[in-house]
């Protein structure tokens, strides 16, 4: 973060937006906060980890970290399961990420810069600022008003009604600015959103207190007020956290797209940014990286993975003349491309066009407590206003009494319980799946997810974790496989990865190979005892090539021998699948990659319907006939390919170590490897939307019992506060009755 | 009735100090992390130097 980043938030840290009780104190920065401004070159890293969960877990976490070298301090939040490192400018997340992975968590870095604004949430803090002012209030109204419901009279009454507007007035202008602000918004563009009736409620509640004071009135609706204001406001934080804890790690997890690319111009390496490479001009990628642009290769050899892309799951072969499209992984050797098409030509852009259709074609879904505002709003305000000309005609005009009852009937009405149905509900519902691992990014998606009857599974990434693992060491002799784990540990290539891992979780130890040799695009060479011995590609071996995942090792003695691979399932995904069929859904397996391993898979997991080799567009137009033809679809997938697919479906969960566009497109983030939340997602989304239908009931029922008391003028300050206190608590216990 | 112009008061200005010291624990940021805080009360790190 840069020098003038840090000033920037200062105001945040130091919580301006509030009253504060010494400006003083803000307008000077505190020593600490000078001490770290003024080392700017301090680097700050977020990374979540999703697994941690106990006390045990923040003391390994920071301890891990703390042992990296250039780390200053890291501080872990357990509530948004994020740790924050202060470190050297030159250290990267990697290491720190590597040395999580050694303690036991897996980690991803978080995009710090666009974190600042989340990390302080100085919406969340106005608003919990503003719950406790009203909270404060509320109380102390509350205590004047019990004194006057039993019994005060004249002048101790009046006296007590100035001391609650005294404190009440402040408080509804102060802690009420939310509902009058989002209400103006909503009537300048001429609709009626749920803070009409409730800003209408507070400002009618408060005018008609004060005027019944000054005329030493009976009943005062202060304490009405000040409690309508609270429990919303209650419920607007808690919609308002549930958002951010989902916004601030889904969302901001750092980009994988490559934002640069290093061309060769008149010989030298330049790095540029992506849109301003012309077609024609030559790019080098290097082993690890990738493509940023859709081009031929010139020169070099190497492998691609092209999982992300299509869902295959095997390694290809790349040479002078391979066509590559951006976004493909480069695996083993330098390459130079020369660019076909870049920037919006991309196939990695026509990708997102392909969104941008499926996007289109999607019909918005409106949520329950958006279709219970459209119908409650008109009917409230209807209901008052013929309150208030029914008693004006009723007794002749008696302005006073009128506009009393109006008042009894808004806030009465006035939908307290309403405004926490969805919140509490949501927010019980969305902190039990976040602990198992489940990040819901949108609140709708718990709604959406409840109605679901089709699931589709990606294959590569998904349900496998798009990691060879290899299958059959045992089959070869110690020696044989000890050969191939000296050559393998040469390279970085996946399949040389597993191979070493496998050897070394068998207890073998690597035999001794010299002049070890990396060909890219083929394999590994050396010299054991005297011969050549290789592992590689089977042409470059000599051997027949089978048809599954393989390397294959020739010594020199014998036939050469194949290292097959398999890719391996997730965690808990035969656990989700299973449970998801026991639950009534159909399940679909829709895979680009080839029809062998596809089958292979769909058996394993007892899929019936399954699809291999299909195209992007052709998995999209899948999901759109099947909803279509009037199913509710889950979709769930972690590639560039399965992005269109992911709009286009009504609900869609992607991993966490999806591509960026896919975990943007999709409602609900997989945290964890373990796939097995996502059955228990689908039975809580239809327990949540439960609690919910139920929660306006409850609400309903008051009313019911209620309104007709406002209206026929029986209702005093005492039912208002006892029907709003009951229903606004009766709805957060049912919320939280979830399992 | 007199009394109650000490104890309103009185009240009142109790109700302010729970206020402010609501207001001053918000501003240090002791919501930030409600679980984290609940965690390490059980951890011996902490015991001699409280970690900011």
């Amino acid at each position: 973060m840069t020098l003038a980043q840090r000033i920037d938030r200062g105001p945040e840290d130091t919580g301006l937006g509030a009253p504060s009780a010494c400006p003083a104190c803000v307008a000077a920065p505190s020593a600490e906060r000078l001490a770290q401004m003024a080392g700017p070159q301090d680097a700050r890293l977020m990374l979540s980890v999703p697994m941690a969960h106990c006390a045990a877990c923040i003391s390994t976490v920071e301890q891990a970290l703390a042992d990296v070298p250039g780390v200053r301090s890291a501080r872990m939040n357990l509530t948004l399961k994020r740790v924050s490192v202060d470190a050297d400018p030159a250290l990267e997340a990697a290491p720190l990420i590597a040395a999580l992975k050694g303690a036991g968590y897996e980690a991803h870095e978080l995009d710090a810069g666009l974190l600042s604004a989340t990390e302080t949430d100085k919406q969340g803090r106005d608003l919990l600022m503003r719950l406790g002012v009203a909270g404060f209030s509320m109380m102390n109204v509350m205590l004047l008003s019990v004194a006057v419901w039993s019994g005060a009279e004249d002048a101790t009454r009046d006296m007590f009604h100035w001391i609650s507007a005294a404190i009440a007035l402040p408080t509804v202008v102060f802690a009420g600015q939310p509902f009058f602000k989002s209400a103006w918004a909503s009537l300048r563009v001429g609709r009626l959103g749920m803070d009409v009736p409730i800003s209408l409620a507070l400002i009618l509640a408060s005018a008609i207190s004060v005027f019944e004071t000054m005329h030493s009135g009976h009943h005062a609706y202060f304490d009405a007020a000040v409690m309508l204001a609270f429990f919303l406001l209650a419920g607007r934080y808690l919609d308002h956290r549930t958002r951010a804890v989902a916004r601030s790690a889904a969302e901001e997890l750092a980009a994988l797209e490559v934002p640069r690319a290093t061309v060769v111009r008149e010989g030298e390496e330049v790095a540029v940014a992506i849109s301003e490479i012309a077609v024609g001009e030559l790019v080098r990628v290097r082993p690890g990286g990738r493509m940023p642009v859709d081009g031929v290769i010139v020169e070099g050899t190497s492998e691609l993975d092209r999982s992300l892309l299509t869902g295959e799951s095997l390694p290809v072969w790349a040479g002078p003349d391979t066509v590559v499209s951006a976004g493909e992984i480069n695996l083993t050797g330098p390459l130079t491309l020369r660019v076909t098409a870049a920037g919006k030509d991309s196939s990695l852009h026509r990708m997102a066009d392909l969104v941008a259709v499926a996007e289109a074609a999607k019909t918005r879904y409106t949520s329950l407590a958006e279709r219970a505002a459209r119908a409650y709003s008109p009917l409230v305000h209807l209901l008052s206003f013929s309150a208030f000309g029914f008693w004006m005609w009723k007794t002749g005009g008696d302005l006073r009494y009128a506009v009393n009852i109006s008042a009894a009937v808004l806030i009465i009405t006035c939908p307290c319980a309403l405004g926490l149905a969805v919140p509490a509900v949501v927010t019980a519902a969305s902190g039990k799946l976040f602990r198992k691992g489940l990040l819901i990014k949108d609140g709708t998606a718990l709604e959406r997810l409840a109605e679901v009857d089709t699931v589709v599974f990606d294959k590569t990434g998904t349900l496998t974790l798009g990691v060879p693992e290899l299958t059959n060491l045992g089959d070869h002799p110690r020696q044989a496989a000890e050969v191939a784990m000296a050559l393998a540990g040469a390279s970085a290539h996946p399949l040389a990865q597993s191979l070493v891992q496998a050897g070394r979780a068998a207890g073998l130890h690597p035999a001794q190979v010299s002049d070890l040799r990396e060909v890219p695009g083929y394999g590994v060479e050396g010299q054991w005892r005297g011969c050549r011995v290789r592992l590689g590609r089977a042409g470059w071996c000599a051997a027949e090539a089978l048809p599954v995942t393989a390397t294959y090792l020739c010594t020199g003695e014998g036939s050469p021998r194949a290292f097959t691979f398999a890719d391996r399932l997730r965690p808990g995904a035969a656990e989700a699948v299973a449970a998801l069929q026991a639950q009534g859904k159909d399940i679909r397996l829709i895979s680009g990659d080839a029809e062998g391993a596809v089958a292979d898979l769909a058996g394993r997991l007892g899929i019936r319907h399954w699809t291999a080799g299909a195209l992007p567009a052709e998995k999209a137009a899948e999901v759109a006939a099947l909803t279509a033809a009037g199913h509710k679809v889950l979709m769930v997938g972690d590639g560039l390919n399965d992005t269109a697919a992911l709009t286009a479906a009504d609900v869609s969960i992607s991993p966490a170590t999806a591509l960026d566009a896919a975990r943007t497109a999709s409602d609900i983030v997989l945290l964890g490897q373990d796939m097995a939340p996502i059955a228990d997602a689908t039975r809580i989304a239809r327990q949540s939307t439960r609690r919910i239908r139920e929660n306006f009931s409850i609400s309903a029922l008051y009313n019911v019992v209620a309104v007709p008391l406002a209206l026929v003028g029986l209702a005093t300050p005492l039912a208002a506060a006892l029907a709003m206190s009951l229903s606004s608590i009766s709805v957060t216990l049912n919320a939280l009755r979830l399992k | 009735m007199g009394i109650l112009t000490f104890l309103i008061p009185i009240s009142l200005f109790m109700g302010g100090v729970g206020l402010v010291a609501f207001f001053w624990a918000l501003k240090k940021g002791q919501f930030d992390d409600p679980q984290g805080d609940a965690n390490r009360i059980l951890t011996k790190d902490y015991d001699d130097r409280p970690k900011q």
